[in-house]
């Protein structure tokens, strides 16, 4: 796909995702001002939400407001607090940030060795024992690694905090809940096209040149090797926002996600689509990132 | 690995029927043995209400089958018709659907379903609903490239001149070769369904108490964890215990089936 195309589809997106959000709200059975305000409240109570949410608009004039409001960086008013929900994103979310970058990191501390010791292996019991591991222990749940890790090195070990943020260390826990499902992807992934690689011509010349294995490997090998790698950690990253909505319930830890949750709690519908709309977006932006660094770094996508 | 996956989900179905055969009671509030570790007589403990943590993780185990098999239905038909259409008349039509997958595949993970489920509010109904909306874009995805390659096979072309209309076309020359692969699929997405699922609830979404789900029942549990840890260990083992069963059988499925699955 050209450039020009790929900028195209990626405007398209964006605007169906925001017209996705924006159609969120209309989705409550019955009237949401009702949902939201509870049928006790009074008339002007009632009024003064509807006008403020536009809903008494044509749908397609309320859907103008929402661009046009968005683009001033307006998310609306939080029904609960009455505050500015910019504002509650702009403290939220440097949290949920640091979280999923430290378990990106996590992620690619563990995958990234594991994957090369278990292609280095191929056929072996420790190859199959890895393999086993990360393809399918993989598909454990943050809720309940989550809780599991924190019974082990928080209450019983002791070693780390429980939940919070209080302390340097609270952010452990969450983000190796977090980063383990990456890391296994990662281990597979790096396992894979390490193995392609490793039978190619350029790889016997290396060795006949009589370069040390450790090179060989590390500098020839996994260059090639990390291309799809980092295509996989674009995309990853995606799974990580999504993942935080869980784990940062379980682990109290206050970033967007939780404030989603809560938000679902209290039927503050505009707040839970401005975090669902805010998540969307990192996503969608990390994987256009993704996808020029990888035609930056690789000539034969560039001239495809 | 192959028994050890037949003979997991050949204990689960034991153990539903037996449960079912016993009567077992999962709402029964028994406040003698609140949170209590397993005991002869609760073999799994009790929850924080004093009822048998067994009898709810069987009872919760099928609301769990019930709606991965719903969903997976549902999700499967309107993604393989979409990924058909697509695939088969290709050009605007194709542009038009993949656009609209694209901004579904924009959301990541299972935040939309989240999102709709957070709008539509709680219940079983609403959880089946959230996930089916969200779910048939991987099927329509996959569908519309085997078909793209399939629609100019030989003999999808033979039936074409012979004078065969589209829907012979597609549910005749084609469906038919697409049907490993969706069976594949369809094996993992029980497994990714009842994941779903069980996040769903776990975060109140899904069915409400005092009925049992595995999800609820785990954010009950993460919440007694300090006093009661057997509660949360032993949901979350199981749940683990029958996805692995699942993705196991689905791995074995795959190989059997020759289905390479493209990236």
């Amino acid at each position: 796909m050209s450039i020009i195309k790929r900028l195209v589809n990626f405007f398209t997106v964006i605007f169906g995702v925001l017209l996705l959000t924006f159609l969120l709200i209309h989705l409550v059975p019955g009237d949401p001002v009702d949902v939201m305000l509870g049928e006790s409240a009074n008339m002007a109570d009632r009024e003064a939400l509807r006008a403020d949410l536009g809903l008494n608009q044509p749908l397609v004039k309320q859907f103008g407001n929402y661009l046009v409001k968005l683009m001033h960086g307006d998310l609306g008013q939080s029904i609960h607090t009455q505050t500015p929900i910019i504002d509650l994103i702009q403290t939220r979310y440097p949290a949920t940030l640091k979280l999923a970058l430290l378990s990106l990191f996590i992620g690619i501390l563990v995958g990234v060795p594991l994957g090369i010791f278990a292609a280095l292996k191929a056929g072996q019991w420790q190859d199959f024992i890895v393999t086993i591991i990360s393809v399918r222990l993989s598909a454990m749940p943050a809720f309940w690694l989550g809780p599991v890790l924190m019974l082990i090195f928080a209450v019983w070990l002791g070693w780390l905090p429980v939940s919070g943020m209080d302390s340097g260390t609270s952010i452990i826990l969450p983000a190796v809940t977090l980063g383990f499902g990456l890391s296994a992807i990662l281990t597979r992934m790096t396992r894979t096209s390490l193995l392609e690689v490793l039978n190619d011509d350029y790889i016997r010349t290396a060795r006949a040149k009589g370069l040390s294995e450790q090179t060989v490997i590390l500098r020839h090998a996994l260059r090639a090797a990390l291309l799809p790698i980092i295509t996989i950690v674009g995309l990853q990253m995606g799974s990580l926002l999504a993942g935080t909505v869980i784990t940062e319930t379980i682990f109290s830890w206050d970033g967007v996600g939780r404030l989603l949750v809560e938000s679902i709690e209290k039927r503050d519908y505009p707040v839970t689509q401005a975090c669902v709309l805010i998540v969307a977006l990192s996503y969608v932006l990390v994987n256009l990132a993704t996808d020029v660094l990888y035609r930056l770094a690789d000539p034969r996508v560039r001239h495809a | 690995m192959k028994l050890f996956s037949y003979l997991i989900l050949a204990l689960w179905l034991v153990a539903v029927l037996i449960g079912n055969l016993l009567q077992l009671n999962p709402n029964a509030i028994d406040l003698e043995v609140i949170l209590q570790a397993p005991t002869a007589q609760h073999w799994f403990g009790a929850d924080d209400l004093g009822r048998d943590i067994l009898a709810r993780v069987l009872s919760g185990v099928e609301v769990s089958f019930l709606v991965a098999l719903i969903v997976t239905g549902v999700t499967m038909t309107i993604g393989v018709f979409v990924g058909l259409l697509a695939g088969f008349y290709g050009g605007r039509v194709d542009a038009i659907l993949m656009q609209i997958t694209d901004i579904f595949l924009a959301f990541p993970g299972i935040l939309l379903a989240i999102a709709f489920g957070a709008v539509l509010g709680p219940g079983l109904g609403n959880l089946i609903m959230a996930l089916c909306l969200t779910g048939w874009v991987s099927y329509a995805r996959l569908t519309r490239g085997q078909t793209l390659s399939l629609r100019h096979r030989q003999h999808v072309q033979a039936a074409e001149s012979l004078g065969a209309g589209v829907p012979r076309l597609l549910f005749r020359h084609i469906l038919p070769l697409l049907a490993s692969i969706l069976v594949v699929e369809a094996t993992y997405s029980l497994a990714s369904v009842m994941i779903a699922e069980a996040s769903l609830s776990f975060l109140g979404l899904g069915i409400q108490a005092p009925d049992a789900s595995w999800g609820a029942m785990l954010r009950d549990a993460v919440r007694y964890m300090l006093i009661a840890p057997h509660y949360v260990l032993i949901v979350g083992g199981c749940l683990m215990s029958l996805i692995l069963a699942i993705n196991l059988g689905g791995d074995y499925l795959r190989d059997a089936l020759d289905v390479r699955k493209p990236d």
